[in-house]
């Protein structure tokens, strides 16, 4: 193996947290009790919880060994496809733990809330012009959330037009979330199959949508990293039958400053502020995922909405079309400091150019891997490509090897065995926060796992060797369940 | 730009090496009625430092502690944070990383959720928490759905003392699958009218906030046997997880699912988001729990280590016959719960729980003292309701006391009430002259 960023260190092990807890430790400072103690009533007393006690070089210790464990943006390369893992600004973080921003109360008199207010507002109205749709609520807390709002949106649009329909259209390049989330309006999902070049065909939307199909919902890019360049057909045959078309903005970051998704016939759709907008994803949130719609839906967005009255920044309720609240406050309002923040310092130039970019990266490595790696789907991609692992089935080596042993190599894997119509499928989404040297090195590791794959596969299977554990039996975990300690 | 660090150079590099002739050519999939025909209309690009202190102005224009002494709560609240709790949570390797696929890359999230799963359901009482659900209006929202999916019934009796805007949220939930909620009243000392609880027939559910939104604690072993006469599930839902410190946990009350917001749990309020969202249930219901698990295991060589388990539920797998359409969750906020409740201990929850519910006793017993009516006599944790007349209300905010939240718009009944709250960073100077105002 040539020098590569993966190496062995020094590793500490450590307990879990009651395995090293004292009685009587402590890691918090009291606040002084000037206040005489009072006695509850016996009926509702407990006793104390079960907690370990740790003093503060404890507690330090054991999540700073536990940090080292795990690999972030920060460390190194992480292009897991679909999930947008570009790098996470630190001024962000900076701006999100502002003492008036961090320490603000969500019900006081707007007057007393103006700032947030202020940031919402601005915020909602810049969605609005990066996706080319009328109108933006942040309330949704996570991409899956702002699904569930577009598709309470679509139901209450056809609840208002007196009519509600049962089915819903969802492309088998779909992410999970899509039908779990119709599900969750009581609509039954079409399957709709991508056609040869790895796309929805009108013909195929046409064939399914009827007058009881309440939409589509479309991600695009798709989650092969191609654009659906059918949409505007898509959306007219939809539209002609009284439907609604959703899109599913997690892969926006191809987009920015080049697409206009209301003029491509879209109503309703989500973005993820935690994968474009550059926040960071915290090992699985939170995030925050803004519902975007045009004109004709604004009434049924959820409340309450930020509105602006000269100079002043209040909040109305009045909407009684809307689908309600989705969130007891106003949403992920640290995240939306963050990718607000992020877009400023951005500016209209820097946003277009970054979407730039992360497509130059994505078609760079699928041209480089392309001779090493089986590309099902050979066109001009997006912001990601997929690869399958059918150029290693004679070496009895598959997907999860060559994932598992890029680990070595210093490497987050890309996403794998997603979407399900590429058996075996690598998709490597790189970022355009990726310069051409860490492409090119990551691309040198794939090839040499590829040529080790012939030679010796074996090292492939007992992948990854420099990790802190090696690989995991997830088969007994799922089938005796120990879930607390 | 800094965060994009392709040179002139490497561009053209790499559109030699994939045949494109410039930047724009890599767009040519795109149809040209789908582009924009325009620039973004976005304000000017700013550098760090102007971006400084734009932000700085807005978030100087927020009314926050100490500036404004904030006696309130519902549903968000003032707790102090130990620095060391802030320190870590800024370790990159935490907040950069994504929901751990690749266990061997992410032993130190999947080992710290486990941990957390541990603790909640410790601070519960409860058999299994998750990884974490969105906030604790949802987490309320997805007990209601799984107990439907466990009792395939299709109805729901939720508490009238639950945070109103829970029951809102609930309502944006329900609402499409024709889910009917029906709401149990309060009765006259603030608490839940058990009566009420009788011959509620076919219910899926009986859900009770406890401490209430008037800061009420409730009887759930009472509730939960009734619940469960009527062959429904138990649902406690709470807003302040401090309270457990002290009160007796849902768990050894015959609850079923015990959820609600842990914000107190070490996560600064930010006008309300991100929150963390708990969720706690009976082992014997686990495979119809919303979420994420992280389940314990060994690797090749038999060593410890942990992976996302029990996904056949999850909608990555089963799509729409998932138990919940939630992926993201609030991870990092479960990290900063399991730091705060690793930071207090056994010990220290139990002396944090009982100092806030005495600042808040002392600050009632001022407030009774001065005159006010107390419209509740139930027992209270960190928060209680006083009538208070609008006018006073309004001029102890000129002078920067927030004397509670007003709960008049939520219940018609109380229109000139608010609730209060006072938690251990309200000091003793502070209430007495909060205390003086309001007596005046």
């Amino acid at each position: 193996m040539k020098t590569s960023s993966g190496t062995t260190g020094l590793i500490q092990n450590e307990p879990l947290l009651w395995e090293k807890g004292q009685e009587g430790r402590s890691g918090y400072s009291m606040p002084r009790r000037d206040v005489p103690r009072t006695k509850l009533d016996e009926r509702f007393l407990g006793p104390a919880p079960d907690l370990p006690d740790m003093s503060e070089i404890d507690v330090v210790r054991h999540f700073t060994r536990l940090s080292q464990w795990n690999f972030g943006v920060d460390t190194g390369m992480y292009p897991l496809g679909s999930c947008t893992m570009k790098y996470n600004p630190k001024i962000n973080e900076k701006m999100a733990s502002l003492p008036g921003f961090a320490g603000s109360h969500p019900l006081l008199p707007p007057r007393f809330s103006q700032g947030a207010l202020q940031l919402i507002y601005e915020l909602e109205k810049f969605l609005a012009e990066i996706t080319g749709m009328d109108a933006v609520s942040v309330q949704p807390a996570a991409g899956a959330h702002g699904e569930l709002a577009g598709m309470l949106i679509v139901h209450a649009y056809h609840e208002k037009r007196g009519k509600q329909r049962s089915k819903i259209i969802i492309p088998d390049t779909a992410h999970g979330t899509n039908p779990a989330s119709a599900a969750l309006c009581g609509y039954q999902p079409v399957a709709v199959r991508s056609n040869e070049e790895g796309i929805i065909s009108p013909e195929q939307v046409e064939a399914v949508m009827d007058e009881d199909t309440a939409g589509i919902m479309v991600t695009n890019p798709n989650t092969l990293g191609l654009f659906e360049k059918n949409i505007k057909a898509i959306a007219d045959i939809v539209h002609a039958k009284g439907g609604l078309v959703y899109c599913d903005g997690a892969n926006m970051n191809a987009l920015m400053g080049i697409v206009h998704l209301g003029r491509a016939g879209v109503d309703v759709m989500h973005l993820n502020l935690h994968k474009t907008f550059s926040t960071p994803h915290g090992g699985g949130g939170p995030g925050s995922g803004p519902v975007c719609v045009r004109k004709h839906l604004e009434a049924f967005l959820p409340v309450p909405r930020v509105v602006k009255d000269g100079k002043n920044y209040g909040l109305t309720e009045d909407l009684p079309d809307s689908i309600g609240k989705l969130h007891p406050f106003f949403g992920n309002f640290g995240v939306m400091i963050k990718a607000y923040s992020y877009i400023r310092s951005l500016g209209a130039g820097g946003l277009k150019k970054a979407s730039q970019l992360a497509v130059l990266n994505a078609n760079y490595m699928k041209e480089m891997l392309k001779g090493t790696l089986h590309l099902p789907f050979d066109s001009v991609c997006m912001h990601e490509c997929v690869f399958s692992d059918q150029n290693l089935h004679d070496y009895k080596v598959i997907t999860v090897d060559l994932a598992k042993r890029l680990m070595d190599h210093g490497y987050h894997p890309p996403t794998i065995y997603f979407p399900l119509i590429v058996h075996g499928a690598i998709m490597i989404e790189p970022c355009e926060t990726e310069s051409k040297e860490e492409l090119d090195n990551f691309i040198a590791a794939v090839k040499e796992i590829a040529a080790e794959a012939k030679t010796n596969p074996e090292n492939l299977k007992n992948a990854p060797t420099r990790c802190k554990v090696k690989r995991l039996d997830e088969t007994s975990a799922a089938r005796n369940p120990c879930l607390t300690g | 730009m800094r965060y994009l660090p392709h040179t002139k150079k490497d561009i053209s590099q790499m559109l030699g090496a994939t045949g494109f002739k410039n930047l724009d050519e890599l767009f040519s999939p795109i149809p040209e009625g789908c582009r924009r025909a325009e620039p973004l209309k976005l304000p000017a690009a700013l550098n760090e430092w102007e971006l400084g202190s734009l932000m700085e102005e807005m978030a100087g224009s927020m009314a926050a502690a100490p500036e404004y002494r904030m006696f309130i709560g519902a549903g968000s609240y003032d707790h102090h944070i130990p620095a060391s709790v802030f320190y870590l949570l800024g370790r990159s390797e935490f907040t950069t990383s994504y929901t751990p696929y690749q266990p061997e890359l992410s032993q130190g999230t999947l080992q710290a959720i486990y941990e957390y799963q541990t603790l909640v359901s410790r601070l519960l009482g409860m058999e299994v928490a998750n990884a974490s659900m969105y906030d604790g209006a949802s987490a309320l929202a997805e007990a209601l759905l799984m107990s439907m999916r466990v009792t395939r019934r299709r109805w729901v009796a939720v508490s009238a003392a639950t945070h109103p805007l829970y029951r809102r949220v609930i309502k944006t939930y329900l609402r499409p699958i024709g889910c009917e909620i029906v709401e149990i009243p309060y009765s006259a000392d603030g608490a839940l009218d058990i009566s009420a609880l009788d011959g509620l027939g076919e219910v899926a559910a009986i859900a009770v906030q406890s401490p209430n939104f008037f800061g009420c604690v409730e009887n759930l072993e009472t509730a939960a046997a009734r619940a469960h006469a009527q062959g429904a599930l138990m649902i406690a839902s709470f807003t302040e997880p401090i309270a457990y410190g002290l009160l007796k946990n849902p768990g050894s009350q015959g609850v079923d699912i015990a959820c609600g917001e842990g914000q107190s749990l070490g996560i600064p309020r930010s006008f309300g988001g991100p929150g963390l969202g708990l969720f706690t249930s009976r082992l014997k219901y686990v495979r119809s729990m919303p979420g994420r698990l992280i389940g314990k295991t060994v690797d090749l060589e038999g060593k410890r280590g942990f992976v996302l388990t029990l996904a056949t539920r999850e909608q990555h797998i089963r799509r729409e016959k998932a138990t919940s359409n939630i992926c993201t969750n609030s991870s990092l906020c479960a990290l900063s719960a399991l730091m705060f409740l690793a930071s207090v201990g056994k010990t220290g929850l139990r002396n944090l729980a009982q100092l806030n519910r005495d600042k808040s006793e002392y600050l009632k017993a001022g407030l009774k003292k001065a005159g006010l009516t107390l419209p509740f006599t139930g027992t209270t944790f960190n928060e209680f309701v006083a009538r208070i007349p609008a006018d006073t209300y309004e001029r102890l905010l000129g002078k920067k006391i927030i004397a509670g939240a007003p709960i008049g718009p939520y219940y018609p009944d109380l229109a000139d009430c608010y609730v209060l709250c006072a938690t251990e960073t309200a000091s003793r100077k502070d209430m007495d002259q909060t205390i003086k105002e309001l007596a005046s």
